[in-house]
């Protein structure tokens, strides 16, 4: 132990002192450079993007994307469409919108609680067939936790299991609600969840479940992991129980490198994971299916907010920063999504800068103006 | 140096305990994929003369101990044939990406070369080198990073040349106002995609007047579009001399056919050598990747019979080849795998400075490989 507390920072400092590439420990001056890249004729046409401000918190966000975004000049716009949580449907126009152009980014809708009406973001992700939710919890350098050594990736089925919505009352006082778990889709969230690992060098999927109590559905889940972890042989394919992995991700997380889930494990696991990892205020994160792709802050819980944080305009945007960034590297901008990920990097590891969730005090403006001073 | 023998002690020291850490990879973590990109891509594969095959087998060797979803199709073409065969075309039209290797092209003989003859039937009107120095490489020249925009069909080789009486002959170079404005437009668009600061236009347009003219007017009307990227013109013989005095000062450079080529080649010499430089040709729907500075990529027949030949260049364009397809994890690391062998020292061929074989070192990559 004393001699690699003797030699890492001299090995530090003689890597510093070398032209390096990316690494996660970016010296303040040296910027990531993607330097072989070779794009096609054509490929620097400005994308249209689809904008969705949201409730509470998101306009504040998105805004303070749309800020970022100018600065770098990036080759995108953005075509603005206002919904809100408490409309009955995403309007028709909107779900055009994002059809034709592909991408799209979204502030948070909040959804009322009971009362009948369904939530927007279900129904989006629904009617565009978005299959794969995507969170990427990691540890920012810079930003102190409990937990060390996090960098784990939940992909979370989108459609179906408890959130199909099919819910009745038997006789009064007694009311059904249907989870409902298909092949066809348990088999696309786990070639997903594999595909994904294999073409991001990940090590490890585990997949997420309850069979012990719920045989026949979460076993159908288990099942469709299993056959779509025999094409991937050099991919290490393990299963956990959900209440298990709860307590695992709280005491080790450095265990779980990607995990697949049906979609209400999903839901607590990708937020458990981004809180041990720095909270859900600055993970990443996104939806994708076959033809559509739309980026928000990556856990949901807090997307949001509540109205002291509108007011006092001290929302953390650094979630919504780094989701646009994956989503310049999806439109295959990879220039703009190095430099806008290192820049947001940048001002976290400074500390100076940070919104209360992170332990500071500035306002979401101060963290966007910081960001674009770090823009190089 | 009392940095190398510190480095180096250093390193036996790690050496004991742990692996060495040298080049931290860079993982983009932020990447979601689409449903149905991991599926498999075939690339057209043309090995070429002299040391191309040997340069295309390491390649083919990394891809499979990497499995990178990309499979080959191989195709030969010797540089002595009349023309590149109707099903090579085909298959690159296909596939829209192509590796090859050098192809040699004899000495005068009337025989036209086909590497000019595939860049031009498949319209790729700009060859791209990045020429930049290596970790670990020591060079003449600091600070290099240099990226050449060539344009890559007209020019000084049009390959029109007749001889009007015996004993003169008149060689045509022909310059079109199409040709200029869409090589200019690229090397600025590059610029842009790339955050790159500046691009310099290379011309003699003292001397040839209309023809060079021409090209800087194309460029004048395209750096308009662009006011976030300054634009400098510079005389072709003092951009020879500054490359070798002053190299920092470039940062992208745009350039004609034949100037393109010669400064190309003296930006990799300075940068570490045409063995290590990546790079491409691309047009409207496809690519190529091959050794990015001409100069060498046949080698000679001393280099093929004791297969010494530098793979480093192959292996880089194969990795831009790989960011070409969408598949940036496998490319970062391939490419971090390279220049951690390269940073090391102790593979290294004889154009820099080593006495390894190819095998060697493709076998060290795979071995740096994470």
């Amino acid at each position: 132990m004393a001699r690699r507390a003797l030699t890492l920072p001299i090995l530090k400092r003689l890597s510093d002192s070398s032209t390096a590439s990316a690494t996660r420990l970016l010296p303040p001056s040296q910027p990531a450079r993607t330097v072989t890249y070779m794009p096609r004729p054509g490929d620097g046409a400005p994308r249209a993007v689809t904008l969705i401000p949201g409730d509470g918190i998101g306009p504040l966000v998105t805004n303070a994307v749309e800020q970022v975004m100018s600065a770098m000049h990036a080759p995108v716009y953005f075509d603005t469409y206002e919904v809100h949580g408490n409309m009955k449907r995403v309007p028709e126009e909107v779900i055009e919108s994002i059809r034709k152009n592909k991408v799209c980014l979204k502030g948070g809708l909040r959804t009322p609680v009971g009362g009948g009406v369904s939530s927007l973001n279900v129904q989006l992700r629904k009617e565009l067939d978005l299959y794969a939710s995507l969170v990427n919890c990691f540890n920012l350098p810079g930003l102190p936790t409990r937990h060390e050594g996090v960098d784990i990736v939940v992909i979370r089925e989108n459609t179906e299991g408890e959130y199909s919505g099919l819910e009745h009352e038997v006789v009064p006082g007694v009311v059904e609600s249907l989870k409902v778990i298909t092949k066809f889709c348990s088999e696309r969230i786990a070639k997903y969840a594999f595909e994904y690992a294999y073409l991001n060098n990940r090590k490890k999927v585990t997949a997420v479940h309850k069979a012990n109590i719920m045989k026949l559905a979460d076993g159908l889940f288990l099942e469709s992991c299993r056959e779509v972890a025999t094409k991937y042989p050099s991919i290490k394919y393990n299963e956990i129980i959900v209440d298990n992995c709860c307590m695992q991700l709280v005491s080790k997380p450095e265990q779980f490198d990607v995990m697949v889930t049906p979609n209400l494990y999903g839901n607590l696991v990708a937020n458990t994971a981004a809180g041990i990892a720095g909270g859900t205020g600055v993970m990443p994160g996104g939806n994708v299916g076959a033809d559509t792709a739309v980026f928000e802050q990556g856990a949901s819980a807090g997307n949001v907010g509540n109205e002291k944080i509108v007011e006092h305009k001290k929302a953390n945007p650094v979630a919504f920063l780094l989701s646009s960034a994956m989503m310049l590297r999806h439109l295959q901008f990879p220039s703009f999504a190095d430099r806008l990920e290192t820049a947001v990097k940048r001002v976290i590891s400074e500390g100076k800068v940070r919104t209360k969730d992170l332990g500071g005090d500035s306002t979401t403006q101060e963290v966007v103006d910081a960001v674009i001073a770090k823009l190089d």
